[in-house]
């Protein structure tokens, strides 16, 4: 019998003004999973994000659990989406509590997804489905990114990666069916970067919730990911992760375009 | 010559009417000056002092020409910066010139300013009647209940509107409500302060609020809190010094302002940073 993937991307092509950003990709997420997108800078991961969650014109297919629109839109509101930047004004003046519940949605939404999701005959762990008080669910949700103590803190004035679970948390608050984390630990120190993976694990091994992000760090991505995709505007490698970090070819390719980028990037700053 | 004030009917109904006012200016203005829309409440005065001029030249009570041709006003501005590439301080500057031009011609071809214009420009809050009072409660009423049901999905659209869209929330929608609210807002504040001091009830409660540190709720009840104090010393003051009271309550809410900035200075208000020259991402 087969499953249902969470996500299926079938020919996905995204051109900017004739240049393809995106350049006919396919792949599936299987319930579960836990894939790490790997790329360099310019690669396409965002504007693959951005498609995925309908913020992105494209040319070719997408299904989420086998849906294609309407009914593809109707379930992103369920996808948790943690943004590569969430600009806001440095005095906004919202507590880590006020942000997190900007994640609840609303229960005819919920309703509506779940039947979705049991006509195709897939599963979606409800984590808060017994927490009938919005309050407590984002107590829960800050307690699954460890930030309890902080929930009356004013968000200006957060670290970079506190700041990155409020929005994990955010993310988690609406019980999703798939977690989308755009880069998530950018610019964040190491000690912050751990507790981070440490969330992404438990929210995937215990909550049993789908997830993609997109990472530079192909360390990290070889300890928390099960499955990895290698894309520079096409995609290199869909598969286990064990299968691409065995092959020494393609690390090196990766590697190498990189570190190509990474000059780029460099030499382009320093003019 | 406090309790001399307050006996008197006219006293009563100005502060009564202030007080309403007071709240929706810096409950909406929460939301105005989040959004960089700071000038939205004069660029919709000015549009609005067409639609008084409208309701003048044609006989017709001006205020209700004015709550429309500001509605029409504020639902073009918000198109002007949806679909054209023009920022939205020149998309005010637009609005506002083209509303105060219509405005300008019509007094004009009328014969020129009279007692009624003038009340509209500078505000006339002590000689409201009943009728005024009773229309300025029930749309404060209005406003303020469509605010309190509305403002988890405002919060959310001011925080960041592309995470509110991901969230399901109609956006479009609600950035339509929300200048239709604004406008309406604008136009029953006039009464209070005129066209021409507007702004500053919409904003100043607001940023001096905000200096506090504190999360939304509480930053919205300091906000009125400050608009409704400012009013009232506003009212009393005018009427013991003998002046306008639209320009007394501007030059207290400036005051209470000035006392947050320097008590922040010296460090007994929480250390916050108050203006920063750009946006902060949560990953920078």
């Amino acid at each position: 019998m087969s499953v249902t993937p969470v996500l299926s991307v079938k020919d996905l092509t995204i051109n900017y003004d004739n240049f393809p950003a995106v350049d006919n990709i396919s792949f599936d997420v299987q319930e579960g999973d836990c894939l790490g997108i790997v790329g360099p800078n310019g690669a396409g991961k965002t504007t693959l994000f951005r498609a995925i969650l309908g913020l992105q014109s494209f040319s070719g297919n997408m299904k989420l659990f086998g849906y294609e629109n309407p009914k593809y839109s109707s379930i992103i509101p369920l996808i948790g989406y943690v943004p590569q930047k969430v600009t806001f004004e440095p005095n906004f003046p919202a507590t880590v509590y006020d942000v997190v519940s900007m994640g609840i949605i609303s229960e005819k939404r919920i309703v509506q997804g779940a039947k979705l999701i049991q006509e195709c005959g897939c599963c979606w762990n409800r984590v808060y489905q017994s927490i009938k008080k919005n309050e407590d669910k984002v107590t829960q949700a800050l307690h699954t990114v460890g930030l309890e103590s902080l929930r009356n803190r004013r968000i200006g004035e957060l670290s970079g990666g506190e700041l990155q679970r409020v929005f994990i948390a955010k993310a988690l608050v609406k019980d999703p069916l798939l977690l989308i984390l755009d880069e998530p630990v950018a610019s964040v120190d190491v000690e912050s970067q751990t507790k981070f993976y440490n969330v992404i694990k438990t929210i995937n091994e215990q909550n049993k919730i789908t997830i993609i992000w997109s990472s530079h760090d192909l360390d990290a991505i070889s300890k928390y990911a099960n499955r990895v995709a290698c894309m520079n505007k096409k995609l290199f490698f869909h598969g286990e992760k064990e299968k691409f970090f065995s092959d020494k070819e393609l690390l090196k390719t990766y590697t190498e375009s990189s570190m190509q980028m990474h000059m780029h990037d460099h030499n382009h700053d320093m003019h | 010559m406090i309790l001399e004030a307050l006996s008197y009917t006219f006293m009563q109904k100005a502060l009564v009417a202030g007080i309403a006012v007071g709240i929706i200016c810096s409950f909406m203005g929460t939301f105005l000056v989040l959004r960089r829309y700071s000038l939205f409440g004069d660029g919709i005065a000015h549009v609005a002092f067409g639609g008084i001029s409208v309701g003048l030249f044609l006989g017709i009570f001006p205020l209700w020409t004015a709550f429309v041709v500001s509605i029409l006003g504020g639902l073009g501005l918000q198109k002007l910066r949806q679909s054209t590439k023009i920022s939205g301080d020149a998309a005010v500057a637009v609005v506002l010139s083209s509303g105060f031009a219509v405005g300008v011609i019509l007094v004009s071809a009328s014969g020129g300013f009279s007692i009624d214009l003038f009340s509209f420009l500078f505000g006339s809050i002590l000689l409201i009647s009943n009728e005024d009072v009773i229309m300025i409660l029930a749309i404060s009423s209005g406003v303020i209940g469509t605010l309190v049901v509305l403002q988890k999905q405002f919060l959310h659209l001011t925080f960041n509107e592309e995470q509110a869209k991901l969230g399901g929330l109609r956006t479009t929608l609600l950035n339509y409500a929300f200048v239709i609210l604004a406008s309406i807002t604008v136009v029953t504040s006039f009464r209070l302060v005129g066209m021409l001091l507007i702004s500053a009830l919409v904003v100043i409660p607001n940023i001096t609020a905000m200096m506090f540190g504190m999360g939304f709720k509480k930053t919205v009840l300091v906000s009125m809190a400050i608009s409704v104090s400012s009013v009232i010393s506003g009212i009393l003051v005018s009427y013991s010094l003998n002046v306008a009271p639209s320009g007394t309550i501007v030059l207290i809410a400036v005051a209470i302002l000035m006392t947050t900035l320097a008590l922040k200075s010296t460090g007994i208000l929480r250390k916050v940073d108050i203006k920063t020259p750009s946006k902060i991402s949560h990953n920078s």
